[in-house]
């Protein structure tokens, strides 16, 4: 990696190579396996990371939260998916 | 208490290496060839820890590709669904050979360097030319689209270095560096007088680390380790005796820790004789430690105690010759200031020599 990636709306978030969505059978949670790193993901964490294909851009992915999710504020959504996404760019377990 | 499953499992396949360094981490008393667990057996042992609920697997040594079977064991883990890592010199493996590692399941490499300079580095390994093979085996796990971590072991001799090697590690493309101090058992403990830092040397470095984390944010994640004799709180070892992590020995034996052995009043299980979930639940040395209920004040009564779980099990042996004592790297510790007078000491006055880490100098250590 030369320069840090900067999610925006059209940017297309998918696990970084060599990153693992795995289910954790004997805790019953489901993980990302990285180098020296296992991330355990809350149901929101995965349900964001599960609609990262390597085809649906940003905000795609919000508005499928938005349409699993018609509670919850739009802006809201979006800003904490935004900043999840970007916080897991940062460590590495997603590109874009 | 029923202990939840470990997290990962670190499998030392040999303890072979044609590196030296002063400070590694296998025991005094390293086992040798013929000792080894053959490749069925270590096939065995990957397949129970994936029913005992590890995720990860780290293949370590000494040197794993001494061992021809890594390919065969690699494999064994993928199809388990282990997350592969393989902990490596570097100086051993070709292109062809880490490419069949990756075609096998391997996901990621971690890659030891002994400074950022070859005169430098070559002296601390004990090993010429070391150097320039890792540079070309960095530029081959890259070339093979593997994940690399560079890890710097830093101490008094190498400290001045740090900021070059944060540059070489963003060189070569890696994605992590660990810069760990020293951590002294076994080996590092024999050669502690010339290992230490200053605090001034340790100052400089955790400044160093926290300038370039806001400068490669998203770039190159940077893991620093202080040396704890420094610190005012002990480090959480493990992630706590037995709550986290097993550590498979060259000959089989299980130990919650890679040092573990160093303990010499513990009796270790070994998978050659046991299940390794009996072991992991029921052994002795993993009860020994797990949770709070061993604690000695003032960790019984500390709210930080499920924090750092009393610290390191081995240090407090090493210092007061008491594995259950409170490790004296907490300040909190009657043993913290004498330890803190030992750094102090070595920094100030210890030689540059080496003990270097070989089965010579294993058989000339007295009670071995």
């Amino acid at each position: 990696m030369t320069e840090r990636v900067l999610l925006v709306g059209d940017s297309v978030p998918r696990l970084a190579p060599h990153r693992r969505l795995r289910r954790d059978l004997q805790r019953g949670v489901w993980t990302v396996q990285a180098p020296e790193r296992c991330f355990i993901l809350d149901e929101t964490a995965h349900a964001i990371l599960s609609r990262c294909d390597g085809n649906a851009s940003l905000a795609a992915i919000i508005a499928s939260l938005c349409a699993a999710f018609p509670d919850a504020p739009h802006d809201t959504i979006a800003a904490d998916v935004t900043h999840l996404l970007q916080d897991l760019a940062d460590k590495g377990v997603v590109a874009a | 208490m029923i202990p939840d499953p470990p997290f990962a499992l670190l499998v030392e396949l040999t303890h072979r290496c044609p590196l030296q360094c002063p400070y590694c981490s296998n025991p005094l008393d390293m086992e040798r060839a013929a000792g080894e667990m053959t490749t069925e057996e270590w096939c065995g042992v990957i397949r129970q820890a994936a029913g005992l609920g590890c995720m990860q697997i780290h293949f370590s040594g000494g040197e794993p590709t001494v061992r021809p079977d890594l390919e065969i064991l690699v494999a064994e883990a993928a199809a388990a669904g282990l997350y592969t890592n393989l902990i490596t010199s570097g100086v051993l493996c070709d292109r062809a050979r880490l490419e069949r590692l990756a075609a096998a399941g391997l996901e990621h490499v971690q890659l030891s360097f002994q400074g950022a300079t070859a005169p430098i580095a070559d002296r601390i390994a004990g090993y010429a030319g070391g150097h320039e093979k890792k540079l070309s085996f960095a530029r081959d796990v890259r070339a093979a689209g593997l994940p690399l971590t560079a890890n710097f072991v830093v101490h008094r001799q190498n400290a001045h270095q740090l900021d070059a090697m944060i540059d070489m590690a963003v060189e070569m493309a890696a994605e992590r560096i660990e810069i760990a101090n020293v951590q002294y058992y076994g080996w590092a403990l024999k050669n502690r007088a010339a290992l230490m830092p200053s605090r001034d040397q340790l100052n400089v470095m955790i400044e160093s680390v926290s300038a370039a984390r806001e400068r490669l944010k998203g770039i190159l994640a940077i893991d620093f380790v202080v040396p704890d004799y420094y610190a005012r709180r002990p480090k959480p070892c493990m992630g706590g005796w037995g709550q986290r992590f097993l550590n498979i020995s060259p000959s089989g034996k299980v130990l919650p820790c890679h040092a573990a052995e160093s303990i010499t009043t513990l009796a270790f299980d070994n998978v050659r004789e046991k299940p390794l979930d009996d072991i992991w639940l029921n052994g002795p040395a993993f009860r020994a430690f797990r949770g709070t209920d061993w604690m000695p004040e003032p960790c019984r009564a500390c709210d930080r105690k499920e924090i750092d779980w009393g610290g390191c099990r081995c240090q407090a042996f090493a210092i007061t010759g008491d594995a259950a004592q409170t490790d004296p790297a907490c300040a909190l510790s009657k043993n913290h200031s004498r330890l803190v007078a030992t750094a102090l000491e070595d920094a100030q006055s210890g030689g540059e020599d080496f003990v270097y880490r070989n089965f010579r100098s294993a058989k000339a250590l007295p009670g071995l």
